[in-house]
């Protein structure tokens, strides 16, 4: 019975043959991988560069016969002059700094008391982990009702626990709350991510270790800070990356959560750039906006990467 | 062989001719999802059937209605042949070139604007503002007015408790402080064991609710965006110590007569709150009043409407649309077609009777039309003193920019009525500035 791959050898026609025969290796690998770099640029550098030059113009999508001026550095003075910008910026970062820390905090904790063994941990890893498979519109809607002072759980169980009445205060509206209402909603489901990446780093540390603490009778105090902590903490760091990242451009949750409002007590930062980019259409301006959020990330997270390294080194 | 493929060649490009013909044989017609949209559907069945014309609906939920037609019309999509777009958009589809000007094609049709109510076609057809060009049909008349719980007014024991408390007889607000203090009254009592509140009204912070709301009361103060129209010269205007008075209202009413956490609430919180018998008074607009009379709970017996109370002067929020042909459409001769259709008078009899509010003077001077609905006569009233927002093609900026002041002063608590009021005339210099026009 005639081999099948010679028979196809034997069909390749010998001019295609002969001239990939012909190839150098480097000339193959870049065969193979410019398909992913064309897209590459034509998908993320491409814009990116596009975007850089629009944030030097007047342009705005919405009138494409209008004659669009180059206005140099306009764009980026008014932003960084408008103290609007700033209040939206503070409001980013204290909604990162607060859903960053909790769930560092908690996430870690419940990871620990996770990777004990013990019975029904399966089911109980399965149902902490449920809110982050559930869709940010879902939870954004749900937690609305969650929150509703006449008929939501939250306000009735702080009537319960407090003695506060229920309809007193409302927790999405004036008061200060709505701040802190979303910073719980995003712990609430992202926590479980935070979970699941500290107990991949508890689990990835091997049990020699903590033996040979005991035969040098160290204290489980002293193991949990020489040993567990600093092997988890570039899995740590990793976790805050992701979610750093991903709540720098927080948007879909806070927009059904509360609208940026009452006022503008939770306008982030990506809801106001959605706003000045697809609702007042001034594009030059908000491809600077973009560009700043951008730098600002990017710079950011070249820092933390650094970082990240240094403790992966260490 | 050959014959074969020649063959199958054929069939396919039959195939195809046939489906090219069976697509420009079709139209498809934008609008918010709610229901008179729902009526129109079945209106437009007519027009099949007369045409040939399949009709096909795009409908929108109202929060993200205006996000997507905008970026639709902004990109020249051809989603949309027919749009019935907000009147606030039609500066843009006008100078934006997405409407088509329909001047000659009603000459031509023998359509005549002045079948229709002089304020519908002021609103939702001309651009520049009062100028004979037209870029919609009105298709859809609608206003910001007030609904009740009829049943709550006429019980015995409420009104002996309204007249202690306030020294007047309970009935429908004559005006903005008389609506207050009904609400007020009605404000955290107990009616057959539940606690109910005074009334709904706008405060949504997203999309245009709090600005459809507030001005409810700025214009029945006597609120202008400008001092002389067309001029821009907002200050005293928009500022003025009357429009000052109403937003200081408008933020008591929140403060004092609404449900507990009422803070981001636009059509459908204030529908719900209402249905489910949470207030006694709720706004909205005109378009929901035959479904809200037609509600198995609340409806009937238990409603009634009202127009927005006067303070200074008479007015209401404009609500409603025109409805436009695009011009990217690639089927113009179908959409045009349509809008021939939709003018006929026994047409729009039609669409009022299915719930569709009907702006033609054939149904509007009706002798019977105030009777044919229990909203109809409140109707007629609101449409005669309504006023609209800014249409200019950056209503966007201007809107967003009156969200944020409103929101910001009624619902955060920040800074006074003038102080927003002056901000907002900042926000709007800016605008315009922008816009080349100051």
């Amino acid at each position: 019975m005639p081999n099948p791959l010679d028979a196809a050898a034997r069909a390749t026609p010998p001019t295609v043959a002969r001239r990939i025969r012909g190839l150098s290796d480097r000339a193959i690998a870049w065969l193979f991988v410019a398909p992913t770099i064309f897209l590459l640029l034509a998908i993320n550098i491409f814009p990116l560069i596009w975007t850089v030059r629009l944030s030097f113009t007047n342009y705005r999508a919405n009138r494409p016969n209008e004659e669009v001026e180059w206005v140099g550095l306009r764009n980026y003075i008014r932003i960084l002059t408008d103290d609007g910008i700033w209040a939206n910026m503070q409001t980013t970062a204290h909604f990162l700094f607060w859903t960053l820390v909790l769930q560092v905090i908690l996430g870690f904790a419940l990871a620990w008391l996770i990777n004990r063994k013990f019975k029904g941990n399966d089911l109980l890893t399965t149902l902490i982990v449920l809110p982050m498979m559930l869709s940010p519109a879902v939870v954004g809607n749900f937690w609305t009702f969650l929150y509703q002072p006449q008929i939501g759980l939250v306000n009735y169980t702080v009537e319960l626990l407090t003695g506060t009445p229920a309809n007193s205060f409302s927790m999405l509206g004036p008061g200060g709350y709505a701040p802190w209402s979303i910073i719980i909603v995003d712990t609430w489901m992202w926590t479980p991510f935070v979970m699941l990446i500290c107990l991949a780093g508890l689990r990835s540390i091997p049990d020699y270790i903590y033996e040979a603490a005991e035969v040098d009778r160290a204290s489980k105090w002293r193991q949990f800070w020489t040993i567990t902590v600093p092997m988890v903490l570039p899995f740590l760091m990793l976790a805050v990356l992701f979610r750093g990242i991903e709540n720098f451009k927080m948007f879909d949750m806070v927009v059904l959560l509360t609208g940026g409002g009452p006022g503008n007590e939770t306008l982030l930062a990506s809801i106001d750039l959605k706003r000045e980019a697809f609702e007042k259409w001034r594009t030059g301006y908000s491809s600077a906006y973009a560009i700043i959020l951008f730098v600002t990330v990017f710079g950011l997270a070249s820092i933390y990467v650094k970082a990240l390294n240094k403790v992966k080194e260490r | 062989m050959k014959t074969r493929l020649l063959t199958a060649t054929a069939v396919a490009a039959l195939c195809s001719a046939s489906a090219a013909s069976a697509q420009s044989n079709e139209l498809t017609l934008c609008w918010a999802a709610w229901d008179p949209a729902n009526a129109l559907v079945e209106l437009s069945k007519d027009f099949e059937t007369q045409s040939g014309i399949k009709m096909n609906f795009e409908f929108v939920p109202w929060p993200n209605f205006a996000d997507r037609m905008l970026n639709e019309l902004n990109s020249g999509g051809q989603l949309c042949d027919l749009l019935i777009g907000d009147s606030q958009w039609i500066g843009g589809g006008a100078e934006n070139g997405h409407y088509v000007k329909l001047n000659d094609f009603f000459a031509a049709n023998s359509i005549s604007m002045a079948d229709f109510m002089p304020a519908a076609v002021y609103a939702y057809s001309t651009w520049p503002k009062g100028s004979e060009n037209y870029y919609a049909l009105p298709a859809m008349g609608d206003a910001n007015g007030w609904f009740y719980r009829k049943d709550w007014f006429a019980r015995d024991d409420i009104k002996a408790a309204f007249k202690e408390a306030t020294g007047r007889d309970l009935a429908e607000p004559k005006t903005q402080k008389e609506l207050l203090e009904t609400a007020q009254f009605f404000q955290g009592r107990e009616i057959d064991g539940k606690t109910v509140y005074g009334a709904s009204i706008f405060t949504e912070r997203g999309s245009e609710g709090i600005t459809m709301g507030a001005t409810g009361a700025l214009y029945a103060w006597g609120f202008k965006y400008e001092n002389t129209p067309g001029k821009y010269d907002m200050e005293g205007a928009v500022n003025s110590p009357a429009a000052v008075e109403a937003l200081e209202f408008y933020k008591e009413f929140y403060k004092t007569a609404t449900p507990p956490g009422y803070d981001n609430a636009y059509m459908e919180q204030s529908l719900d709150a209402f249905k489910s018998g949470q207030v006694a008074m709720a706004m909205n607009w005109f378009a929901f009043f035959p479904g809200l009379y037609a509600d198995p709970n609340t409806g009937g017996d238990k409603i009634d409407f009202f127009v927005n109370p006067a303070q200074n002067q008479p007015a209401s929020t404009l609500g409603g649309q025109g409805i436009s042909v695009v011009s990217y459409t690639d089927n113009m001769d179908g959409a045009l077609e349509y809008i021939r259709w939709f003018a006929n008078p026994e047409v729009q009899k039609k669409w009022w009777s299915m719930g569709g509010y009907s702006v033609h003077n054939a149904v509007l001077n009706d002798p019977g039309f105030k009777d044919s609905a229990p909203f109809a006569g409140d109707f007629l009233e609101a449409m005669s003193a309504v006023q609209d927002f800014w249409q200019e093609p950056a209503y966007a900026s201007l809107l967003l920019a009156m969200q944020e002041r409103l929101h910001n002063y009624v619902v955060a608590d920040q800074g006074t009525a003038k102080e927003a009021l002056d901000g907002l005339i900042a926000d709007w210099t800016e605008v315009f500035e922008d816009e080349g026009k100051l």
